[in-house]
């Protein structure tokens, strides 16, 4: 029995659908994402789990209970918000315990708890502190903070890393990761970035246009996607259209110049997705798709490579691994095994 | 060619003249004037005394004044604090055809002339009026009830006057604040009213503490609203001053009224501004 299942669960704004019948099964202690473009429908239902949105259609189950009928100050979730939504008149202690004076527990175990849960978001030492005087950071832990203390069945986060600069996102992800398998609550996060999904979910689920388009784990969402809009929204991908090669002895398909032997590997309807960092540079061979070296950025680790071919130009991502990339203008060619080709619908 | 220097100067040049015109000047003039002699065969005469002073500062008459209008002046404040907030917030939680509806009908007020809005509320309070006629109709009252030339009518009708300017600054605050505490606050269980209490209202603090200083200065100086409603007999410090100018042309004792009301204005204005400074000043930057 799932923890919390949304079951076709509907919101609709006029004629237009936010949220279009979503079904969703979360496990007790899980991290699941909500991932997808600005207007998907991931904060509408993030919003309708807290209880500040209702639904057209559809229920939310909490453990066995239905919460459709209970308001939002009764469910008792936790929420991080996007602007963090600190109470700017109460320094980081008293954001930390208003949750606890709203349950009146006893000042005592208030303090206790609002103490313990500062030292684990690691700001102990800023508790009286207001937040206009903290860094984005700092506020961020506060709000994650505030969310925890109340030990709540569900905690929602709704793109708490978004306003951190690059560097501190990466932080926080690590630190919320390992804070969220600590206390073990159930965490639903919403966010529009990809790697954020990635790096925190134990599963993810990816919308587009108020629908679910894959729920899988990371791992699998990268790896398969199920479709073009799934492939190009998990990191970079590659799209090719293929024809069947009938001339040839075993099942192959032909992508303009390449033709490719399957070798196993069912027949793709119309179009397949490489990743770019798949694709290796190799000699001249039938298999291989000719281009020229567009452009090419040097990363650190990496190289971002851009090939012009006959079917347009393809991103080659190169490992760093102290091998010469061909120069900008030189002839290259790309290749690829058959297995790394991963069939979805069609490119127009 | 003007220097980037003189710019600053010379666009603020023509509001510095008119303040220095019919501001500074005048003030200067009634606080020279305070300190001039008045015989009531005599006139005005060129003098330096502080007889005028002495005087107010010694007859219990003038200690009355000052307390009805600093004492009209506080309930007036608190009225509109009260009515001012709450209207603010709802004003503020209304959809967009309403919102600008009524934000219209609670600034209306402000286009009518303070003198035609509070003859209209002496036609509701006379002992004839609608409010009496209404009490005594419903059995509330056995006699007439005249809320004329007292207390009471002057500072409803004085709140009615300052509510606008209360919303106005309210509402400014409340648009800085971010709407999703309030969603916060809900999440971690507090009921709506604890949301106000707790959540909205310390976050508009400065909006009403700012408010509160207009109205009190606008209700200790106000002359229209008690003059009519509050009559020759309930006099404050404005209506005392004009008498002392008008009618019996003791110029320097209104001129001494008129400076210890402005003096006595500005130390409560400064002392509730230290006040908000040094209790907001660390959490609203």
């Amino acid at each position: 029995m799932s923890y919390l299942v949304l079951n076709n669960l509907t919101k609709r704004y006029g004629s237009t659908a936010a949220v279009d019948g979503l079904n969703l099964e979360i496990n007790q202690g899980e991290f699941i994402s909500l991932l997808g473009p600005s207007g998907c429908g991931k904060t509408t239902t993030l919003q309708m789990i807290a209880g500040f949105v209702e639904p057209t259609a559809g229920n939310i189950v909490l453990n066995g209970r239905d919460l459709n009928s209970i308001p939002a100050n009764k469910r008792g979730l936790g929420i991080v918000f996007q602007n963090y939504a600190l109470f700017p008149h109460m320094t980081a202690a008293q954001n930390v315990a208003f949750g606890l004076e709203m349950q009146r527990v006893s000042k005592h175990e208030c303090a206790d708890r609002v103490a313990d849960t500062l030292k684990l978001v690691g700001l102990a030492h800023l508790a009286d502190r207001y937040p206009a005087k903290m860094s984005g950071g700092q506020q961020q832990r506060v709000a994650l903070a505030r969310a925890l203390v109340i030990k709540p069945a569900v905690l929602l986060l709704d793109e708490p890393l978004s306003n951190l600069d690059a560097k501190l996102r990466e932080e926080m992800q690590l630190e919320l990761r390992s804070i969220q398998r600590t206390i073990g609550t159930t965490t639903v996060l919403v966010t529009h970035d990809q790697s954020e999904a990635l790096a925190l979910s134990d599963r993810i689920v990816v919308m587009n246009q108020g629908r679910v388009e894959q729920i899988a784990e990371p791992y699998a969402a990268y790896e398969q996607p199920n479709s073009e809009f799934v492939g190009g929204f998990l990191g970079k991908a590659n799209i090719f259209k293929v024809q069947p090669e009938p001339t040839s002895t075993e099942p192959s398909v032909r992508i303009a110049e390449a033709m490719i032997a399957l070798e196993g590997v069912p027949m793709p309807n119309t179009c397949v997705i490489v990743r770019p960092e798949k694709i290796l540079f190799s000699t001249p061979h039938p298999a291989a798709l000719p281009g020229k070296m567009k452009t090419r950025v040097f990363q650190g680790n990496h190289w971002l490579c851009q090939v012009q071919t006959s079917v347009g130009d393809v991103l080659v991502i190169r490992q760093n691994d102290g091998e010469p990339v061909a120069p900008e203008g030189a002839l290259v060619h790309l290749r690829w095994r058959a297995q790394d080709m991963r069939p979805v619908g069609s490119a127009d | 060619m003007i220097k980037p220097s003189q710019a600053p100067w010379l666009l603020s040049a023509p509001a510095l003249t008119l303040y220095a015109t019919f501001l500074i000047a005048p003030l200067a003039s009634v606080f020279l004037i305070s300190f001039f002699n008045f015989e009531f065969y005599g006139g005005i005469q060129v003098a330096f005394t502080l007889k005028n002073y002495i005087e107010i500062l010694t007859d219990s008459y003038y200690y009355e004044v000052f307390a009805r209008t600093f004492g009209v002046a506080l309930a007036v404040t608190i009225a509109c604090v009260v009515l001012g907030t709450a209207e603010a917030y709802v004003l503020s939680r209304m959809r967009n055809p309403w919102k600008g509806l009524f934000l219209m009908v609670v600034l209306g007020p402000l286009l009518i002339s303070v003198v035609v809005r509070t003859l209209g509320w002496a036609l509701l309070f006379g002992s004839t009026g609608l409010i009496s006629k209404s009490l005594q109709s419903l059995g509330l009252a056995s006699g007439p009830v005249s809320l004329m030339y007292t207390n009471l009518g002057v500072g409803i009708a004085l709140t009615h006057v300052m509510v606008p300017f209360m919303v106005i600054s309210v509402w400014a605050s409340l648009q800085k604040i971010n709407p999703s505490t309030e969603a916060a606050a809900l999440s971690l269980g507090a009921s709506q009213f604890t949301v106000i209490r707790r959540v909205i209202v310390p976050q508009v603090m400065p909006g009403i503490l700012s408010g509160a200083i207009m109205v009190f200065a606008m209700s200790a100086s106000a002359f229209a609203t008690p003059a009519i409603v509050g009559g020759r007999r309930l006099k404050t410090v404005a209506t005392a001053a004009y008498d002392e100018f008008l009618n019996t042309l003791n110029w320097p004792l209104g001129s001494a009224l008129a400076v210890l009301l402005l003096i006595a204005t500005i130390i409560v204005l400064i002392s509730t501004n230290r006040l908000i400074e040094r209790r907001y000043g660390a959490v609203f930057n």
